[in-house]
């Protein structure tokens, strides 16, 4: 049997089932899409972040636990805590990265005193 | 024949090699050094007048510190540690029942090593070991409290002389020589040593203050700093040393801390205590 398509809807409202236009469906399934992308394109700079935090925080621990841990390395890495709590992702990353080259600079500079400083008491 | 002769050679080379930068004097000939280095670099500096640390190299600024001295900005130090040494414990001792000679005139002789700990003692340390003796809660190592108790002390031992001993321990010497290592050791972004500034740089400029000698840097403390505008311990001129270089500081009397005060003050060993003193 053909009804028309307004009883159609009428049919299924007092049914209690809804049922989208096909336009309605294509819109939504857009939606969700864009939803999906844009989470994926957030994601990705998140999880950038969080494991160049990683890295940089474990070479601080470590330099830190030699006792030549500087000053500017655990500024660096509140600094980027701070961007990336913010979701300036970019800039979190670019902190990150910065505060894991001072730890490791630290840590260097510690492995090149050992014994060198010998050399500078006075005799 | 020829590996007879080539032994030989070694032998020799060996006995007339100069001596390796590495090798290290005792502290006693290394205490002669440190002076000598001192008194040498500055001749017109009487040896008593290197306590008196960036003053005895700056003629302006000694005239600036003896107009303080007029009025000096650690008397209420002094006048509260008083109070606070005298002032009994809950359990009614005081201070003067934890330390020789009830606690008069003895800063000359800190730190010292203990033989039955096995570690350096400051006086710092010390005063808050007696405190939690005596069931009272320690005190924040870098200033207030702390700083006014060694300013007394201190004052009450005003021109006797450093007598530091490091005893026939092996682990006396070994914190001797971690004090001297820390001492000598650049660290912080900024790569510098204490040596970088106190032996090096000594009565250079760095922006406005002029450097003090590590010859007798120990003999003023507690300071009254006017960039800090209050007093501090030895603990808290540590830590702002390290963080000046950028270097992230130890707690307060950490056992390096007190390796590194062993170890200058030994090499201030005759010369007289100053403190408590005023800095810029």
């Amino acid at each position: 049997m053909h009804l028309p398509s307004s009883v159609a809807r009428m049919t299924a409202a007092t049914s209690g089932i809804w049922r989208p236009r096909m336009s309605v469906l294509r819109a939504l399934s857009g939606l969700l899409l864009i939803s999906v992308l844009a989470a994926v394109a957030m994601a990705a700079p998140a999880d950038d972040f969080k494991a160049a935090y990683a890295k940089a925080e474990a070479a601080s621990k470590q330099s830190a636990a030699l006792k030549t841990q500087w000053t500017t390395t655990v500024a660096t890495l509140k600094a980027a805590k701070a961007a990336a709590d913010a979701g300036k992702f970019d800039e979190a990353v670019t902190l990150a990265k910065e505060a894991e080259v001072l730890a490791e600079a630290s840590i260097a500079q510690g492995r090149d005193e050992q014994g060198a400083w010998k050399d500078r008491v006075i005799r | 024949m020829l590996r007879k002769l080539l032994f030989l050679s070694v032998m020799m080379l060996a006995a007339v090699r100069p001596a390796l930068a590495a090798d290290l004097a005792d502290p006693k000939a290394e205490f002669k050094a440190f002076r000598d280095y001192f008194t040498s670099r500055f001749p017109k500096v009487p040896l008593d007048d290197f306590v008196n640390g960036p003053y005895s190299m700056d003629e302006g600024l000694r005239k600036q510190w003896q107009e303080i001295e007029e009025f000096p900005p650690y008397e209420f130090a002094v006048d509260k540690g008083k109070e606070m040494f005298a002032k009994p414990f809950a359990n009614g001792k005081t201070y003067a029942d934890c330390f020789p000679n009830g606690g008069i005139g003895i800063r000359q002789n800190y730190p010292y090593f203990d033989t039955k700990s096995g570690q350096v003692i400051t006086l710092e340390l010390a005063l808050n070991q007696c405190r939690e003796q005596n069931g009272e809660k320690p005190f924040s190592y870098t200033k207030d409290d702390m700083a006014a108790l060694t300013a007394y002390m201190a004052f009450t031992s005003r021109g006797k002389r450093f007598d530091i001993k490091i005893p026939d321990d092996p682990r006396a010497l070994a914190a001797y020589r971690k004090g001297e290592e820390y001492f000598y050791t650049r660290r912080g972004q900024l790569n510098f040593s204490c040596a970088s500034c106190h032996v090096q740089s000594a009565g250079n400029h760095i922006r406005t203050e002029v450097l003090a000698p590590a010859l007798g840097i120990m003999a003023a403390m507690p300071i009254y700093r006017s960039e800090w505008s209050g007093m501090g311990t030895t603990s808290r001129r540590f830590t702002s040393c390290n963080s000046q270089v950028r270097a992230t500081p130890l707690p307060p009397q950490d056992e390096l801390y007190r390796d590194v005060e062993y170890f200058l003050t030994y090499m201030g060993n005759g010369l007289p205590v100053s403190g408590p003193g005023a800095r810029p």
